[in-house]
Parts: C-alpha cells; structure tokens; sequence
C-alpha cells in the first residue's frame, strides 16, 4: 500500500515547497536583494568582504602604519605596488631609520589578488568598499596612498 | 450564433439595417475577429509582465518596473523590439512548414479564447460541445510545436519537439478526464449550460471530494498541457537551449511566446468555467449587474494563472520518466476512480445543492 503513502507524501511535499516560496512572494517588498543602484547612490553600502580598492587608513593626527618594509611590493605578482622610500632621523631615538616617502600604488594593474593584504606585517592596508573607480584618464589610476605630510603611527615597530 | 452585450446588440441592428444580410453578417465576423484579437494581443502582453513581476517577488527581485508605471510597458516595448527584428531561419530549414507552425500555435490558442463564456452573452461561439472542442483545439496547438521543431533542422528543437508531442499526448487524458468528471454533473458540454447549472453553488462546492480531486488532477495536467516548468521539458533551456523555438527570432518566436501565455490563460479559464462558476459572483452579490461578470471571471481566472507561476517558481523540472510515470501510473488511475465516485455521488444525489 505504499501507493497511497507516496501519493499523499508527493502532495504533503510539492506544499511544503510551495509555502516556502509563497514565504518569499509576502515578503519580498520588503527583502528585495536588488539595489536599484544608480538610484540609491547614496544610501548604498558595500558589504565588507568586498573588494573595491587598496586603501592605507589614516588617524586623525594624520598617521599611518605602514614601515616601508616592502613586503607587500614583492609579494604582488604584477607590480602594482611601489613603494619609494628614504632614510630619515627618527625623532625618539636620534638614528637614522627607513621610512615612506609615496606608497604608489597602480589601481589598473591590481587584479584584487589581496597577497599585499595578507602579507603586510603591521596591517598598514586593507581592502576599500568603493567600486566607482572608472575615470576618463588613466593616470588618475595611480595612486599615492599615504598622505602628504603623514608619518608613521609610534608603536607599530614594536 | 452570435451572441453580445446591449452595446454590440445596437451595432448588430444599425449593421443589418444598413446592409444586405450577407454582407452585415461578413462584417460583423471581423469585428469580432478583431476584438478577439486585440484581447488576445493585450491579454498575452499583460500576462508576460504579470509573469516576470511575479517570478521576480518569488525571487525576491523587484522585477522590471522602469518602462511606464511599474513597468507596464514593458512588454509593449519588448513586442516592439521583437517587430522590428530580423527573421533568421536555418538553411536547410522546411521553409513552408517552419513559416507555417508559429500560425498553427496562435491560431488555435485563438479559436480556442472564442468559446470562453467572458460574462452573460459575451461568448463569441456558444456551441453545444463546449468542453470538447476546447479538448480538441488545444491539443492540435500541439502540431505547431512539433512541426516547428522538426522544420526547423535543428538537434535540440528537434527533441524539444518530440517530448512535447510525448507530454502533451499523455496529459491530454487526464485534462479530459478530469473534466468529464465535472460533467457527469452538469449534464451538457455547452459552456454556457455549464454556468448556468452553478447558479445553485459552484461545481467546486456541489462536487465537493472528487471535485477537489479533479480539480488538482485538471491543474496538474493542465500545467503539462502548456509546457510550463515543472513540465517544461520542451523548452528547458538548460539542456536544449531553447527548445523547439531554438531557430525562430523576431515576430515567429513571439508568436510562440504569446501562445504560451495565452494557454496558460485558456486552461484557467476552462477551470474556472468548469469548477468555480465562470463569471458568477460568489453568493450572487452582483448579480444584477452582468457587465461585473467579466472581472469575476478575470479575477477567478487571475487566481488561477497565479497557481500556476506559484507551481513554475517553486518545483524542479521533472525527467521525461518521471513525466510519465506521474501520467499513466498516478493521475490516470486516480482520475478514473475519481470518475467512478463522481458517478457514485450524483446517482445517489449527495451533492451539495443551494
């Protein structure tokens, strides 16, 4: 007699399906995944994995983190990353010590690998959320991460 | 034959005293063609979008709601498009045939959008065997498919072709035999007998157990009937690319697609003359007004259409096996047993009566 067991487990399923997506159809005003986006510009946010661009953030006192160790310059396998740098007087101590003049980095080379990311011993870069990076010159790509007149944040050679 | 509201009344009388006999009668033909027409062009557009708002709140999508208000023009633009396109055609293709088979789908979906009772007296073709040549007229939709995948010279369209004949051939038993069902209890085939039997409580409620039974048989299988997922297997874009209109572009290929929907449409209409009254208002509330009949039988049939998307957007396509297996050893057996009880029921008079 599975025939009339399989009959009515077949309906009590194809239900079970259907309640699930009418679910969705209810409440799908409210859920819809779709960013309308030219239109929503301004409220829409990047989820944090994403990857939009290299970024070395910056405190208020206009310090970054980065050590001019070149890690992640040799880890890139394109060249995207150049870093120029000089020997200057460290303050506290009175030595001479390395430290960045440009962290340039070449946004229309970088294929998002992230290897400068995971490789950068004192976390000094990370991934931006912006992905509005068209522009109608490419030298505009290349970019000076650090800011002009920044130094490093004391503490991160520790 | 021609049956009409008040407005068309006045028309037929100013045509036939204006004219000789023949020639009112060959005019009043093509006004009717052409309404019909118009219906069948508006309704299929508006179902299209219908259909992709609806998948899309499935989805949890928005959908397409740029063109006009919320998109209402959509379609209109999308038909547009497709005029305008090039008719390719495959080289070694039977031309005639390949020309010939879009026609074939629409124009049965056509003949067929003639007999449904709309309201009162809105029934361009009441015949006496309603309900069969409804049967028959949408099965022969089924040779247009076919001769369009096989003039086509075409691998995929081809076997898109061949399962449709399978499927169809199958489901046609049930979709018949769960109307006949319904029949034992009206007693005539006339669409319009039919209506007027429910004046005392819709087939649904009269019939109530085998009723409900075949009306889930008659959705299953009229699912099947117009290729829809899950049974789309004559189309199923991930193994044949598109089926037995893999070679049609342009205006052919929308012929195909407007037919769909306007099956779609035909088979919920049936059911909704069949089991839930037609144009009748529940418990008679507008009964007074006729010209209402139409958006109770459009709401009614709305209802339905959305059953259907509910079913394209929730199951899995079945295998042709599975396809079959589910026709001949589930739905054919029950729909005769369910034939028998219905038989049953009304000798002993246990239907439900207001």
């Amino acid at each position: 007699m599975s025939y009339f067991s399989d009959i009515y487990k077949g309906i009590k399923t194809l239900l079970t399906g259907m309640s699930v997506t009418g679910k969705y159809f209810l409440t799908s005003r409210k859920g819809a995944i779709t960013q309308q986006y030219p239109d929503n510009r301004a409220t829409l946010k990047m989820f944090d994995r994403f990857r939009g661009e290299v970024i070395m953030p910056h405190d208020e006192e206009n310090r970054h983190r980065c050590t001019g160790c070149q890690k992640c310059e040799i880890a890139c396998p394109n060249g995207t990353i150049e870093i120029i740098w000089d020997r200057g007087i460290d303050e506290e101590t009175g030595k001479k010590k390395k430290k960045i003049d440009k962290f340039v980095y070449h946004l229309s080379m970088c294929t998002m690998c992230g290897l400068c990311i995971d490789v950068c011993p004192t976390d000094a870069i990370e991934w931006g959320q912006n992905f509005e990076n068209s522009v109608y010159d490419r030298t505009a790509l290349t970019r000076v991460l650090n800011k002009p007149g920044s130094k490093l944040m004391p503490g991160v050679e520790d | 034959m021609i049956r009409a509201l008040s407005i068309t009344r006045s028309i037929h009388d100013w045509l036939y005293s204006s004219m000789s006999e023949n020639m009112a009668y060959f005019i009043e033909m093509v006004l009717i063609a052409i309404v019909y027409l118009a219906i069948f062009a508006v309704a299929g557009l508006f179902l299209v979008l219908i259909e992709r708002r609806v998948a899309a709140w499935f989805q949890l999508r928005i959908g397409p709601n740029r063109v006009g208000f919320q998109g209402l023009l959509q379609t209109m633009a999308d038909a547009l498009k497709l005029l305008s396109k090039e008719l390719t055609g495959t080289e070694k293709a039977d031309k005639f045939l390949y020309n010939l088979a879009p026609y074939f789908v629409i124009i049965t979906a056509l003949m067929a959008l003639a007999v449904i009772p709309f309201t009162q007296d809105f029934q361009a073709f009441d015949i006496n065997i309603g309900i069969l040549f409804l049967i028959a007229i949408s099965s022969i939709g089924v040779i247009g498919i076919l001769l369009g995948g096989w003039s086509s010279n075409n691998k995929f369209a081809l076997i898109g072709a061949m399962r449709s004949g399978v499927q169809t051939i199958s489901y046609e038993l049930s979709i018949g035999l769960s109307l006949l069902t319904m029949i034992l209890i009206t007693g005539s085939l006339q669409l319009s007998e039919i209506v007027e039997v429910q004046k005392s409580g819709w087939l649904i409620v009269q019939g109530h157990i085998p009723a409900i039974i075949a009306f889930m048989i008659y959705m299953i299988a009229g699912t099947a009937e117009t290729n829809r997922a899950p049974f789309d297997m004559a189309e199923a874009e991930s193994e044949l690319g598109a089926g037995f209109h893999t070679e049609y572009s342009g205006m052919k290929f929308a012929y195909f697609f407007l037919a769909e929907f306007i099956n779609m449409f035909i088979i919920a209409a049936i059911a909704t003359t069949v089991f839930f009254g037609a144009w009748l208002s529940p418990f008679g509330i507008t009964e007074s007004i006729p010209i209402l009949g139409v958006f109770w039988f459009l709401a009614k049939a709305m209802v339905l259409v959305f059953l259907m998307m509910w079913f394209r957007w929730t199951f899995p396509r079945l295998r042709v096996d599975q396809l079959l297996t589910l026709e001949w050893k589930y739905l054919l057996p029950l729909n005769l047993m369910n034939i028998v009880i219905m038989a049953l029921i009304v000798w002993l008079n246990l239907t439900i009566q207001f």
